[in-house]
């Protein structure tokens, strides 16, 4: 039974969590000698107080969007796919292979090619790990962990090898062709009059990330396979039973799981830096767990929570530029927040449900 | 390749597998009760700081690896807290505990030495210096003998010699004490345990204790023994690639030292591209050789050579049926 409201499920604990994050990163922020409230004062402001802050705000979200969603899906089919960053590293390879070598006509049919390429390369990347989970019982989250490992050596070696250009001392693809640069928010929504989001990352792959939010939720509680995705998460033995097969679910899931990842790359890779560069992700796909955690691996609260860590991001950015902060306060709030959503879920939750059960006996 | 080459480049395996080593130990204990961990990396830069802040301040190495145990139990203890208490997902603890790590030692060794996140170079005392073994100069010029002695086995820090020891006692711990019985135990069927009157949680909670106070040392020898120092980000993935040789020796304490040790050698081999390029006549890829340990452990999780099979209660928490 069900001790607590669905509202409080889903919105209560999460924020207590929330806050409880907060308040610690306050006392780290007290601890270091400088103001919490001025430091928010000053967050808010950078990342939400222009359209420059909302253009790199969005641009961030785009990113942990994808990878949340990545964690979100393997987390409904209960596997921890702690690979995403390695799966948007072999994305941004699949989209600097895509952009240089191939001839594009216009953007949009680039962004297309790109977006399946990404998509391909990170499920591939994925494909490895989930096969050896499903055939060999080998735990996905040590191999996912091991193939991030192999992804960034593996880049490192493309870089300054096959993919470099002659003469270049930078391990750094080409820039891609302008074929394939994609439209910005400030190409699309500036006037002559009224620049705005003027020299912000944030590009149309927002859009193409929201639309995989519905893709997402459509899957999962409209489809035959996100049911049975749902129902292998819930009980692997009472899947095999109704006649799922367990190798198809943790690949399929897997798969997508990657593929979300990947297509990643079409934001930092194609849309903002134009070029594969060294350790491109930047940690994205590590704050894909949190953002799923967050959300409760449901693509709205994935959104939400992106948003979230993309105003910490642009927010985070602003203070190591105003104030003594160092960016790495960000990294502490991302750890806070999955110690508290995730970790020790039990603890927010337990005394909640305690209170719920008094207030309906009282009643 | 000369004698001498030889010995130097096993002489930084050495170094270099020492830290591997003590965070495997440290990871062997927490596994074998049934506690995952994969937060070593950040109990490792976590005490790395600590030490080498402390050392700084103190002017005492010692004192610095006391501070350095010191920040990697409390990481230990969140640990514990979230996945023996509050029963939550071992896994993600892990995540968290690392990330908390390679956050808060930038930023607190931002506000307290304003270097850009390291720490202050450490001299004299605030090392662990090499110790030179007796009769090393003395023994010198006996062949053979005498250069591998000189070179390779004297010349450490102390730290070195106590991983080295760690091992035998490790397994003397695991299987030859009581306490030892019980943690493979409390990994395998804690239910079994319990049944038999021993409490699960103190077992598991002195396991995680252990794998603190050990990943404690391989951060203070990071940091005060292999270099002078806190640089951030300095673990660099050690606290995986021992996870990585945790699961190549398949938890068990002897094989956990070669395991380290063949880490150990293929780092040292990756630092000097020149040697191996000379001996073999071919160029080695610098890459290949950093993936090589991630890339073995997965053939070995896929259990194509051997199957390595975890302790069987590894990462659930246990719930007392009622």
């Amino acid at each position: 039974m069900d001790v607590m409201p669905k509202w409080a499920e889903v919105v209560l604990v999460p924020l207590i969590s929330l806050l409880l994050a907060a308040i610690l990163s306050a006392i780290v922020i007290l601890a270091i000698g400088e103001n919490p409230w001025a430091a928010l004062m000053l967050m808010i402001d950078g990342a939400l107080g222009s359209t420059y802050g909302w253009g790199y705000t969005l641009y961030y979200a785009t990113n942990f969007i994808f990878t949340g969603l990545a964690v979100a899906i393997a987390f409904h089919a209960r596997m921890f796919n702690i690979g995403g960053e390695g799966q948007a590293m072999l994305g941004g390879l699949g989209v600097a292979l895509v952009c240089i070598y191939l001839p594009w006509p216009h953007w949009s049919l680039a962004l297309l090619g790109a977006t399946v390429s990404a998509a391909l390369f990170g499920a591939a990347w994925a494909t490895i790990p989930a096969f050896l989970q499903a055939k060999r019982g080998s735990h996905i989250v040590i191999t996912t962990i091991m193939f991030n490992f192999i992804a960034s050596a593996l880049l490192n070696f493309l870089l300054i090898g096959a993919l470099k250009p002659t003469g270049s001392m930078e391990p750094a693809t080409g820039k891609f062709p302008e074929a394939t640069h994609l439209p910005s928010f400030q190409d699309m929504f500036s006037t002559a009059e009224t620049p705005l989001f003027r020299g912000a990352p944030a590009n149309i792959s927002f859009f193409v990330a929201v639309a995989a939010c519905f893709a997402l939720w459509f899957l999962i509680w409209r489809t035959r396979l996100g049911y049975e995705i749902r129902a292998f998460g819930h009980s692997e033995s009472a899947a095999k039973y109704a006649g799922i097969s367990p190798t198809k679910i943790i690949m399929i899931a897997m798969m997508i799981s990657g593929a979300l990842a990947g297509m990643m790359a079409i934001n930092n890779v194609m849309g903002e830096a134009e070029r594969l560069v060294l350790n491109a992700v930047e940690g994205a796909g590590f704050i894909g767990i949190a953002v799923a955690l967050m959300g409760r691996s449901h693509p709205f609260g994935v959104f939400l929570a992106a948003l979230l860590f993309g105003f910490l991001y642009q927010g985070g950015a602003e203070l190591a530029l105003w104030t003594s902060i160092p960016r790495e306060l960000i990294v502490v709030i991302q750890a806070l927040v999955i110690l508290f959503t995730g970790a020790l879920d039990n603890m927010v939750r337990m005394p909640l449900e305690r209170i719920f059960l008094a207030a309906r006996k009282g009643a | 390749m000369d004698l001498l080459t030889v010995l130097q480049i096993l002489d930084s395996s050495v170094r270099l597998a020492i830290p591997l080593l003590l965070a495997c130990l440290a990871g062997l204990y927490s596994e074998r009760a049934g506690i995952f961990d994969i937060g070593l990396e950040g109990k490792m830069l976590a005490a790395a700081f600590m030490a080498a802040a402390v050392a700084y301040t103190s002017g005492s190495a010692w004192v610095g690896l006391l501070a350095g145990i010191g920040a990697s139990l409390l990481l230990s203890a969140i640990h514990g807290v979230a996945s023996i208490t509050f029963r939550g997902n071992q896994l993600i603890s892990g995540v968290a505990i690392n990330f908390l790590a390679a956050g808060l030692t930038v930023v607190v060794a931002q506000s307290w030495f304003a270097q850009g996140g390291r720490t202050p170079t450490l001299q004299g005392a605030g090392r662990f210096e090499p110790i030179t073994l007796p009769l090393a100069d003395t023994l010198q010029n006996v062949p053979l003998f005498g250069p591998i002695y000189r070179e390779l086995i004297s010349g450490h820090s102390i730290l070195v010699y106590v991983a080295f020891l760690l091992v035998p006692f490790t397994w003397w711990v695991l299987y030859r004490t009581r306490f030892g019985l019980r943690l493979r135990a409390v990994g395998e069927n804690p239910a079994s345990v319990d049944t038999a009157g021993v409490s699960v949680v103190q077992l598991r909670y002195s396991a995680v204790i252990i794998c603190g106070i050990l990943c404690g040392l391989a951060g203070a020898y990071l940091s005060t023994a292999l270099q002078a120092g806190f640089t951030k980000d300095m673990s660099a993935g050690r606290g995986f690639i021992a996870l990585a040789a945790l699961i190549f020796a398949k938890w068990r304490p002897w094989y956990a030292l070669y395991a380290t040790l063949l880490f150990g050698f293929l780092q040292a081999l990756a630092l000097r591209p020149d040697l191996l390029e000379n001996t073999l006549g071919f160029k080695v890829n610098g890459q290949l050789l950093d993936a090589l340990p991630y890339i073995l452990t997965v053939v070995i999780l896929a259990g194509f050579v051997g199957k390595a099979i975890p302790p069987r209660a590894g990462g659930e928490p246990y719930v007392k049926e009622r």
